[in-house]
């Protein structure tokens, strides 16, 4: 019954969005709806000849490991397309004669940069979260994920999004809202996608057969439903027609900005800080194989960053029409946010007590470390940001930029990688990984990349943000614009070389773990005893 | 009152309170007696089940026992 009520379903997407795509008014939603139409109609192909066949059997005596795997597949493929775009567009601003002419309109630095930052946060980082979260629930849960196949639509429902979105940048569908650029029918899609992910996720840990929840998952479970509200509450838009991708945004004024930047700032405090720090409460111990430094304070420290992180937004808008009172209270919360940030900072570092000689043979344990490192440097750097006698120099300068790398690039990067690292042996079930060596490449080109890409923004970014207030004695501004986009130029060549280290760092991960997965020997169970000698 | 002039009024009192008040509570429930035993069953219960999940006749006396700290 079920199997004919998904094949009729499946048909009428399919049909549908044929004739929304017939009437189609702009490119970007044709393009969408064809997409759509083939999904559905291959599925419904692929369905239509499975029927009557047994249902697939989910063991609960297993793990379901396989869409974890896909998901690892999916996060080093996604993240080596998002460094690439990255460096693409990095050398783009030190070039401008790579915005080719017969390009304009779908490739110059302002299609592409909504798509490099979508691909690093959303399908890296999204793909590193989804998968990892999966793993990290399951082992501490001790139980197989809940609801059967619902877990492969999370995967493929949240691959379909990436490629909506990524699409609609290139063809100029966009709310042009930072970091929620995509139109109401990818916004309505991820909608559908995330509470099925939450549904896996809480149905997992409710079927738990731990006492306790791990505080890996209060991590994972905060990032879930923030993000969710954060999502909803920022795309309430009504689209002008079915036939088109355009919408209108209910909010208006200082209230739209406002909304975009307690999401925008949320997006960075529960996706890449909340999410990423349950992987760090689960990989790092387990690597070092010591539990974590002070349980106590972990539950301290989730405690305190939800409860700051979500008032830090207004901080995005200082000297603008947002009322005073509500930047100053953004401000003060950024700073006391410091506390709960170098709490997990210490807590993970010091996990490594008793055990610091690993960083010393493990290459992978390094990784996650410097990430860690990242994490403090990141965290302490953006509090002074915030303050907004320091803001008034740094806003809308390169400043911001580098900031946002040294904790994307340094804590965000380098724990995903930490992680992948950590999983594919165990994954695919071999003796261990193909090359140390490989990954020490990897952790010395990455480091030295992101060390390039921060100084040299600190460098351009305080730079210009001085040329832009220097007045002469008539009380008239000194330099132009056009001033400044001169000067900045040889820090812009500096920035892409050290994205270019990053990116060289990620497509030897790729080699590294393809190679683990094809020519390291199956892992054998252990073996009773060793005789001694 | 307007609804903006009662909810920023509301957020800077009771809700400041509130939040402050649960978030000592919090701090003070971590560090209850006993809390030691609990955590440091909690933070190594990672280092098992790695390869598959835990089995089923353990659900019902296995948790409270593991809970309390009676069995691993």
């Amino acid at each position: 019954m079920w199997d004919f009520a998904k094949l009729f379903l499946l048909a009428a997407i399919a049909i549908l969005a044929a004739v929304i795509a017939n009437f189609a008014r702009d490119p970007a939603h044709l393009v969408h709806m064809i997409i759509i139409m083939v999904v559905a109609a291959g599925l419904f192909l692929w369905q239509i000849r499975r029927v009557g066949e047994p249902a697939t059997v989910h063991n609960e005596a297993e793990y379901m490991d396989d869409v974890i795997r896909a998901g690892v597949i999916a996060t080093a493929f996604w993240g080596v397309v998002g460094f690439l775009v990255g460096v693409w567009i990095a050398f783009q601003l030190a070039y401008p004669q790579l915005n080719f002419d017969w390009a304009q309109g779908y490739l110059n630095f302002g299609r592409l940069r909504p798509l490099h930052t979508s691909a690093v946060i959303f399908a890296f980082g999204g793909n590193a979260l989804i998968a990892t979260a999966f793993y990290v629930v399951q082992r501490t849960s001790a139980a197989r994920l809940w609801g059967g196949n619902l877990a492969w639509f999370v995967f493929w429902g949240y691959q379909l999004f990436i490629v909506l979105a990524a699409l609609g940048y290139v063809l100029g569908s966009t709310q042009s809202q930072e970091y929620a650029e995509p139109e109401w029918l990818a916004d309505l899609w991820l909608t559908i996608v995330w509470v099925a992910f939450l549904a896996v996720f809480m149905g997992t840990i409710i079927k738990r057969r731990e006492p306790h929840i791990y505080v890996a998952n209060w991590f994972y479970l905060a990032f879930i439903v923030t993000v969710a509200m954060l999502h909803v509450v920022n795309n309430i838009q009504v689209p002008v027609s079915i036939f088109g991708s355009k919408s209108v945004p209910v909010w208006s004024g200082v209230q739209s900005a406002m909304i975009q930047w307690w999401y925008g700032h949320n997006a960075v405090g529960f996706f890449l800080t909340a999410g990423f720090l349950g992987m760090m409460y689960y990989f790092i111990p387990k690597q070092a194989e010591r539990p974590v430094y002070s349980y106590k304070l972990s539950i301290i420290h989730f405690w305190a960053l939800i409860f700051l992180y979500i008032w830090a937004g207004p901080h995005h808008l200082h000297y603008t029409a947002l009322p005073n009172w509500a930047q100053t209270l953004g401000m003060t919360f950024s700073i006391m946010l410091w506390m709960p940030s170098w709490g997990g900072m210490i807590n993970g570092l010091m996990t490594l007590s008793g055990a610091w000689d690993k960083l010393r043979t493990d290459p992978v344990i390094r990784m996650m470390v410097v990430a860690v490192g990242f994490y403090g440097m990141a965290t302490f750097e953006g509090p002074v940001m915030s303050i907004r006698a320091v803001n008034s120099l740094s806003h809308y300068t390169d400043w911001t930029i580098g900031h946002v790398h040294s904790g994307a690039l340094g804590w965000n990067g380098m724990i995903t990688f930490g992680a992948l690292y950590y999983l594919v042996p165990r994954l695919w079930k071999r003796e261990g990984l193909y090359s140390l060596t490989l990954v020490s490449w990897h952790f010395w080109l990455a480091t030295i990349g992101i060390v390039l890409y921060a100084a040299s923004m600190w460098v351009t970014g305080i730079m210009e943000g001085l040329m832009w207030r220097q007045v002469d004695a008539q009380g008239f501004l000194v330099n132009s614009f056009a001033d400044t986009v001169a000067a900045k130029h040889p820090m812009y060549v500096v920035r892409a070389l050290g994205g270019t280290l990053f990116l060289i760092g990620g497509i030897i991960m790729c080699y590294n773990l393809w190679k683990t997965v094809t020519s390291v020997g199956e892992k054998q169970p252990e073996r009773a005893t060793v005789a001694a000698e | 009152m307007e609804t903006y002039t009662w909810l920023r009024t509301f957020a800077d009192s009771w809700h400041l309170l509130f939040m402050t008040l649960f978030f000592i509570g919090v701090i003070l429930w971590a560090f209850r007696p006993g809390s030691r035993k609990v955590h440091e069953e909690t933070s190594s219960m990672i280092f098992r089940n790695d390869d598959k999940p835990a089995a089923a006749e353990d659900d019902a006396s296995g948790r409270a026992d593991r809970a309390t700290g009676k069995a691993r």
